[in-house]
């Protein structure tokens, strides 16, 4: 495209006003850093094509991380590896978008390997660009999949070996085997011939997603001085001296002449048409259209319930968040917990509100409902000033230190053994809780746990155990 | 250099000298030579890329290979 006058594109924002640091006007990229090369040949391409206002930008883990300040795009910064995913969900929802996941070697390559040879062999209509730099820049220099042979990092500093850690990994050629992807080369950002070699396949990996062809990959071979312990230029030279030798420049695959453009299928399913669509039963139906309701008085629990793996942690917030999306308020269940399934700590989040809920976290909560004593000692200082803490008195051997706060000790435990069984401890909390409180009625509970207790043996036990819990509420309130 | 001479002087190459960060890449790529590392610093402590004042063809190499979105620009007519 002949241009007169060659400067910032514009599909970079002018000031950086994301970025927190005091200077808005140059990118957070180290002097020589590959990465601000290949921005410049997105956002020119982006402008080009007249596509930047379309296009949704993922940016990863790894130095890319703020990819988002600069472009002028949508943007969403995905967790380390997993932008192909993302860009699926975006793409396949939003078709007209032009869905570009950008992403290290570390990302790609390393924690997302999966992710990315799925997207491709689904053949996903998206722009993978690939900087392979040879080392995790962000992390301070480790071994990357890519590192090359003999090359010293942090964690191979008598260099990388293949008896110890293999060859290094060549994604170009890998994802080019398969049938779905439309094209993939490999480029470097080294000498003027292929710097300019690298725009070119920006350009056309973009403008294939334009003409909706399918999955195209850019590898690009891309200078990392800090990480490698060189000056620019010679970081340069490095990429053609060294890293070439190995990573073949080159187009591995390029079959998007031969392949039709997909139909994309733009429409829109409005919101009240889903529950006949997935066929939901019509009394939840009801529940869909309250998300649009607007509320009188604020109602807003923030609900924070921690203790340890095997408490039944979950399935109280579950609970919890059920019956408050049948008494018709606006819920949401995060739940977080160790890789172990038992033992180990288990939390979640759960809030109950009449208003739009816009985070799921419990950052501070309004009810903390501590089942041990770990949990207490963590959570206990995010409790909001007047907010309420229950607390398992049968194994929390202290009581809360907070005065600004309700503490109310429930002997959950000893309760559940009561009944028969210390498995319903959970019930008997949440007992407790919707007896204080009055958040919830106690027959929603009931209905509730019909629908969340997949053992129904379990059910009438946990009814003995919520009325349990209930009761020792009203003992208290009593003395 | 008087500013008539600069204004007329197209092709021409215009450096944000605050936006350097003194990789040196366009020096190094320059194909005529037009383009030095300053012995000054900038606000950020690097030596930016300097123009001769004279020479550049407007062929947009330094452009492509310099990572700073903002940092140079080229006006080749
Ligand atoms: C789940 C997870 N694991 C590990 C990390 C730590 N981490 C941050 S960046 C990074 C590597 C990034 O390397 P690369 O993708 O090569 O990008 P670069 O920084 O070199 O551009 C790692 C391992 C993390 N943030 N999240
Ligand atoms: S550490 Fe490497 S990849 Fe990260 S910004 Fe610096 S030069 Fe770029």
């Amino acid at each position: 495209m002949a241009k007169n006058r060659l400067g910032k594109s514009s599909a970079f924002y002018d000031i950086y006003e994301r970025n927190p640091s005091s200077d808005k006007t140059v990118t957070h990229y180290c002097p020589g850093c590959g990465h601000g090369i290949l921005h410049k040949f997105i956002a020119e391409a982006l402008e080009d094509y007249g596509v930047w206002n379309r296009t949704i930008l993922l940016s990863p883990v790894g130095c890319s991380v703020f990819a988002y300040y600069y472009f002028k795009v949508g943007n969403i910064q995905c967790a380390h590896g997993r932008a192909p995913a993302v860009a699926t969900g975006i793409k396949r929802a939003h078709p007209d978008s032009i869905v570009i996941s950008y992403q290290g070697d570390g990302d790609l390559a390393g924690i997302g390997g999966n992710e990315i040879i799925q997207a491709a062999n689904r053949g996903e209509n998206i722009t993978v660009f690939f900087i392979n730099n040879a080392i995790y820049g962000m992390t301070g220099g480790q071994m990357a999949p890519t590192t090359l042979v003999g090359q010293s990092t942090t964690t191979t500093p008598r260099g990388r070996d293949i008896y110890n850690e293999g060859y290094p990994i060549k994604i170009a050629e890998i994802i080019s085997i398969l049938e779905s992807p439309v094209y993939v080369e490999r480029v470097a950002l080294a000498d003027t011939k292929n710097i300019m070699k690298a725009r070119s396949a920006v350009r056309k990996a973009i403008n294939y997603q334009v003409e909706n062809k399918g999955f195209s990959l850019v590898e690009v071979l891309s200078p990392c001085p800090t990480g490698w312990k060189m000056n620019p230029v010679d970081a340069k030279k490095w990429v053609t001296n060294e890293m070439q030798k190995y990573f073949k420049l080159g187009v591995f695959k390029d079959v998007g002449k031969e392949r039709k453009s997909r139909k994309v299928n733009g429409e829109k399913v409005p919101l009240n048409k889903v529950p006949d669509i997935i066929d939901i039963p019509s009394d939840e139906k009801k529940e869909i259209s309250r998300i649009e309701k607007k509320s009188e008085e604020k109602f807003l629990k923030r609900i924070k319930i921690a203790g340890f793996g095997g408490q039944g942690i979950l399935l109280l917030g579950v609970t919890l968040a059920e019956s408050g999306m049948m008494e018709g308020k606006n819920v949401t269940w995060l739940p977080s917990y160790g890789p172990e399934m038992r033992g180990g700590t288990a939390n979640c989040h759960v809030i109950v509100s009449n208003q739009r809920i816009g985070s799921p976290l419990v950052d501070w909560s309004d009810i903390l409902i501590a089942m041990n004593r770990p949990s207490l000692d963590k959570f206990e200082p995010k409790a909001v000033p007047g907010s309420l803490i229950f607390y398992d008195s049968t194994i929390v051997n202290r009581k809360p230190e907070r005065n600004d706060v309700k503490a109310i000790g429930v002997p959950f435990t000893e309760i559940a053994d009561g009944i028969g069984s210390t498995k319903v401890l959970n019930m008997v909390a949440l007992g407790s809780l919707i007896r204080f409180t009055g958040m919830l009625s106690p027959e929603t509970l009931f209905e509730a746990q019909t629908r969340v207790v997949k053992r129904k043996e379990f059910l009438e036990l946990n009814k003995r155990a919520i009325k349990a819990g209930m009761e020792f509420i009203d003992s208290l309130k009593e003395s | 250099m008087d500013v008539v001479e600069t204004i007329v002087d197209i092709p021409t190459v215009i450096i944000r000298v605050d936006e350097c960060k003194g990789c040196g890449y366009c020096v190094e790529a320059c194909p005529v030579k037009v383009l030095v590392q300053s012995k000054k610093l900038n606000i950020k402590g690097y030596h930016p890329a300097e123009y001769k004042g004279s020479g550049c063809t407007g062929c947009g190499v330094c452009f492509y290979t310099c990572p700073e979105p903002g940092a140079i620009t080229v006006i080749k007519k």
